[in-house]
């Protein structure tokens, strides 16, 4: 097998129906807090005596999350407090999660009330580490200003802050679909949930509907199968291709003595074929770094269940290509787009001495567990070589992982014929730095996509990509 | 054994008189749901006929001799027992249980038999949801792949789907109005209206006297002010219901039960649907998390987008070459925000009592925002705020939990107490459902409802929740979607409120209503076997997962049984 589980190992198993977080990042200081709290004490020893008051900061549970609202205080005001206990529940745009603190201590103060929504990083609650300090707290709590605590803006560290950045420019288009105020547009409801979906102005769509109103077609033909809306400029064409076809074997220099001369097996042959093949394609390539926590929280829970982390990521990259055909297409003959009309995941398997890549057929439509059961059927097939041509020809996107090995990142050559390799390496505790300049121990893989730069240009793949990311970072869709 | 059961049974049935009801907090709910009692009647109609009849006769026998029809009237001053306004689904109801208790019992209908709810309500909207059911369960390709199967485009015919909505409300109404006949229950056709004291005018001028008068007039779509329904471009559920025409495009005002169900059908019928919500959420009424999950189901992934707060101020029907224009003001401030164009507008605000021309001004009653005032025991109260006596209203008229099979409950308890055995029905004990795809059902209160009274009440609450995740059969049919929750008393075990969501909520959520009308407690009903794997080991799960404190009664009747 391809992929082993090791890696994927972290986060304790998840309750049943919310999920947990624990993250430093949720209450104010984090493992690593000397920095912020330094700037925290400054600050307030301006403001009042020196205390022990922590703030309970609104998380982000997910990388699009931009505020959050208070579904409940698990905790009343004056409540104590033991680490890990659960505080309160947020609602993110994705699922109700359960916060719990870092420390132990009292709820001395609740700062934004049930049903109130807060920004990520602004204080919701105060944490008094005594029952003495309530008071103070409370008093503080009322003294401040409710909207954008100061604290909140201090600490943050200038180079690193907010690693899932991208995604916060998404929300942008949803609003302007919204606020269509003066020129009325009318789009019926379906049609401004895919121009949300595929990032279409729906102010700029004309309507071909009755009496003018613009269609789910209209938003279509405005997107395009190949969305016309991302005028982005594709990056420079890669080097790779340049340097290629000079060792065709005529001019090898002599064997040294005591070689041995082993020829290619059948399997082995093709590889070489295909590889060679390779290099008349221009490929390029975009890496993208992807917290796994959720996914490893996931993969725990359903492992049980017979689910591999190999269906896991076949099935969010298939997923992920169910919204970018573009990357699920091939170029056959150097003129044209071909569109697949399914979603096979080749995987590649190291075996005997060779390479086989399997195919997942449909991976963004069968769920997760009959993926799981067809990739266990599929590796015992190749184990014993009874792959029938289907089950390792017809993959359209290919997916590799040496994860397993340690390889933080690596490149993969695109197999002829397809459209994009994605290249996955270890998923690995590292230290980042939210937008809030807050430090905490996120587990974060790297991917690689090479792909065929006569049909996927560089914003294609990094819309994939940060599709990718949001699925395999909110991956409660997986299991649906 | 036998007689262990009945006696426990009539026991818990007697709700005591000091138990508090829900009367106050029954807001009135938007769609009547049929739980048609006696539906039995349309499957083997001879044999369970027959075995009534003879009932009934050994006890004419023992009342009077001269028995003709459905009996003589106990009373010789009075030409029936009871008499019954309205024949919908409570009404009837009413009628059965009174003939089974041998009384002369007439039923006067001045539209069809069956009222809303088997002609414009429950029963037809069932008819279209079962077509929507299946449509979405064809057209979802994913679905069907996971199973391994493989249909082509999958495609309606309107007008045999509408065919399929009249042809089942035809009959169930002849099955209610045979099985009527078949008791000798007199059917009496024209408008009633009561006269005075135990006095009935029916049709143009035939006076009839009763003993006990029942009302079960029921309701009619409401339709604020300021909405012009056509019956083509701006409908209500009546004229949705005949499903005259798909739109590409409707707009469904109001997304309680009705709405919600209407937006299950035209979705799956290849409209797209705007809701129109006064309150800030979708779905008001429905405990908080299932509503919110729901929504994440029911809702987004769907071709229905939605607004929030707003009235629909003014609808105008589509004329002249305009379409529909609906204008949506603020809730709160009143203010215009927007204005909507649309092929269609469905009006599912809700449902208005029926009560115009009963006479009530005859007996002094006064009426309020139509529904008639009623206490505990759906005893009628007059303006003086005096019980009319002999006079009882049931149902959607009197407005304390508009369901149809609310309304049957009422009218047995009504029946009940004229036989001359008190009884107060405990309303909280009355599920309701939801019969969108998947469905929502719930009994008793909700997570803040109960909170709240616990909070008064001074004890704890608990929740206990399952995912239909974990429910074999449930995955077995592709269906994991769903959570059900149980609201509960750790102390003592009972249980307060049951929500699902989920495959077959509806008829799922019984278990919980039953042991709620028997007061049965946790710690007991959870060491009850279910068959494995049925869907009902979701509602098994939930008590199974309830933390209660209090140990199980020391003689539970699967014991008793073995000994």
């Amino acid at each position: 097998m391809a992929l082993s589980s090791s890696s994927f190992l972290s986060t304790p198993p998840l309750s049943n129906s919310k999920s947990t977080i624990s993250f430093a990042s949720s209450v104010s200081p984090s493992p690593i807090p000397s920095l912020r709290r330094v700037a925290l004490r400054s600050h307030r020893r301006s403001m009042t005596v020196r205390s022990k008051i922590r703030e309970i900061f609104m998380p982000a549970l997910s990388s699009t999350m931009t505020e959050g609202k208070i579904v409940s205080w698990l905790k009343t005001e004056g409540e104590k407090l033991a680490k890990g206990q659960s505080v309160v529940v947020v609602e993110s745009d994705k699922a109700d999660m359960d916060v719990e603190t870092f420390y132990d201590g009292y709820l001395a103060a609740i700062v934004v009330g049930e049903g109130e929504t807060a920004p990520v990083g602004a204080a919701i609650g105060l944490l008094a580490e005594t029952e003495a300090e309530i008071e103070e707290a409370k008093s503080k709590a009322a003294s401040k200003p409710s909207s954008a605590p100061p604290v909140v803006v201090v600490p943050s560290p200038p180079p690193v802050t907010s690693s899932p950045a991208p995604a916060i420019a998404q929300p942008a288009p949803v609003a302007s679909a919204v606020s269509d105020g003066p020129r009325k547009t009318v789009a019926t409801p379906y049609a401004k949930k895919l121009a949300k979906q595929h990032k279409v102005d729906i102010g700029s769509v004309a309507g071909s509907g009755p009496f003018g109103r613009i269609t789910a077609a209209d938003v279509e033909a405005a997107a395009g199968i190949a969305p016309s809306v991302s005028p982005s400029p594709p990056p420079p064409p890669p080097p790779a291709a340049a340097c290629a076809p000079k060792a065709t074997a005529t001019s090898s220099p002599p064997l040294l003595p005591d070689a041995s001369v082993v020829p290619f097996t059948a399997m082995q042959s093709a590889v070489s074929k295909n590889m060679i093949e390779s290099l008349s394609v221009p490929t390029f390539r975009v890496g993208y770094p992807v917290n796994t926590d959720a996914l490893d929280a996931l993969y725990e829970k359903v492992k049980p269940k017979g689910v591999t982390m190999t269906a896991l990521l076949a099935k969010a990259a298939g997923m992920a290509l169910a919204q970018h055909p573009v990357v699920n297409a091939s170029c056959k003959d150097g003129k044209s787009f071909t569109y697949n009309s399914n979603i096979n995941i080749a995987v590649a398997v190291a075996i005997n001495g060779g390479l086989i890549t399997p195919v997942l057929q449909d991976a963004d439509k069968l769920d997760l567990y009959l993926l799981s059961q067809k990739w266990k059927e599929l590796v015992g097939k190749a184990r014993s070589k009874q792959l029938q041509p289907h089950e390792y020809n017809s993959g359209t996107f290919t997916l590799s992982n040496l994860g397993m090995f340690g390889v933080d990142r690596f490149d993969a050559i695109l197999p002829p014929g397809q459209g994009a390799i994605m290249a996955v390496g270890a998923s690995k505790p590292t230290v980042v730095a939210d937008k809030d300049g807050f430090f905490s121990v996120k587990n974060k893989m790297l991917v690689n996509v090479t792909a065929d730069h006569r049909i996927v240009y560089g914003a294609d793949l990094a819309a994939f990509l940060q599709t990718f990311a949001k699925i395999v970072e909110n991956p409660d869709s997986l299991t649906l | 054994m036998q007689s262990a059961f009945s006696l426990s049974f009539s026991q818990s049935s007697l709700t005591p008189p000091n138990r508090p009801l829900c009367s106050s907090n029954a807001a009135p709910r938007n769609l009547r749901f049929c739980g048609l009692r006696r539906e039995a009647f349309g499957f083997s109609p001879s044999k369970q006929l027959t075995s009534c009849r003879f009932q009934i006769k050994s006890r004419r026998i023992e009342v009077s001799a001269a028995a003709s029809g459905n009996g003589a009237p106990s009373n010789k001053s009075f030409d029936y027992d009871l008499v019954i306004i309205g024949a919908g689904v409570g009404g009837h109801g009413a009628a059965l249980h009174a003939v089974e208790k041998g009384l002369k019992t007439a039923i006067i209908e001045g539209d069809v038999v069956g009222g809303t709810c088997v002609n414009r309500g429950c029963v037809p909207s069932k008819a279209l949801l079962a077509v929507s059911g299946r449509m979405r369960e064809l057209q979802n390709e994913h679905h069907m792949k996971s199973f391994g199967l493989q249909v082509s485009a999958a495609g309606y015919d309107r007008q045999g789907v509408a065919d399929h909505a009249s042809n089942l409300a035809t009959k169930i109404r002849n099955n209610l109005t045979n099985s009527m006949k078949a008791l000798g229950v007199d059917i009496l056709t024209g408008f009633g209206s009561v006269l005075g004291p135990q006095k009935v005018k029916y049709g143009k001028d035939n006076v009839i006297t009763a003993k006990d008068i029942i009302i079960a007039t029921g309701s009619v779509p409401f339709v604020p002010k300021g909405i012009e329904v056509d019956g083509k471009t701006v409908i209500t559920s009546d004229h949705a219901l005949k499903l005259e025409s798909v739109p590409d495009w409707i707009a469904i005002v109001g997304s309680g039960y009705i709405g919600l169900e209407f937006s299950d059908v035209y979705t799956a019928l290849g409209s797209e649907v705007t809701f129109i919500e006064a309150l800030d959420q979708l779905m008001p009424g429905f405990d908080p998390e299932i509503s919110k999950l729901a929504q994440r189901v029911l809702i987004n992934p769907r071709k229905i987008d939605y607004h929030t707060g707003v009235f629909a101020s003014k609808i105008t029907p589509a004329k002249d070459g305009r379409p529909v224009m609906i204008e949506l003001i603020d809730a709160k401030t009143k203010e215009h925000k927007d204005t909507l164009e649309v092929d269609t507008a469905l009006i599912a605000t809700g449902r208005a009592p029926f009560t115009n021309g009963l006479g009530l001004e005859n007996i002094n009653v006064a009426t309020q925002r139509g529904f008639i005032p009623v206490d505990e025991r759906m005893r009628v109260i007059d303006g003086n705020g005096k019980l009319v006596p002999h006079l009882y209203c049931i149902g959607d008229a009197n407005g304390k939990l508009m369901l149809a099979h609310a309304a049957s409950a009422q009218g047995i308890s009504v029946v009940e107490q004229v036989t001359g055995r008190d009884h107060v029905l405990n309303h909280l004990s009355i599920p309701a459902a939801c019969f969108t795809h998947p469905e929502i059902s719930m009994v008793g209160l909700t997570e803040p409802q109960a909170r709240e009274k616990a909070e008064k009440e001074g004890f704890k609450v608990s929740i206990a929740k399952t995912s239909f995740k974990a429910n074999t059969k449930a995955l077995a049919e592709n269906e994991g979607e769903g959570l059900a929750k149980m609201i509960y008393r750790p102390d003592n075990g009972e249980i307060l409120g049951v929500h699902i969501f989920g495959l077959h909520a509806a008829d799922l959520i019984h278990e919980a209503s039953n042991a709620i009308a028997l007061g049965t407690r946790i710690q007991d009903i959870k060491l009850a076997v279910h068959a494995h794997p049925t869907l009902s080991e979701v509602v098994d799960e939930l008590f199974k997962a309830a933390k209660v404190e209090s140990p199980a009664s020391t003689t539970p009747q699967s014991v008793k049984a073995a000994v």
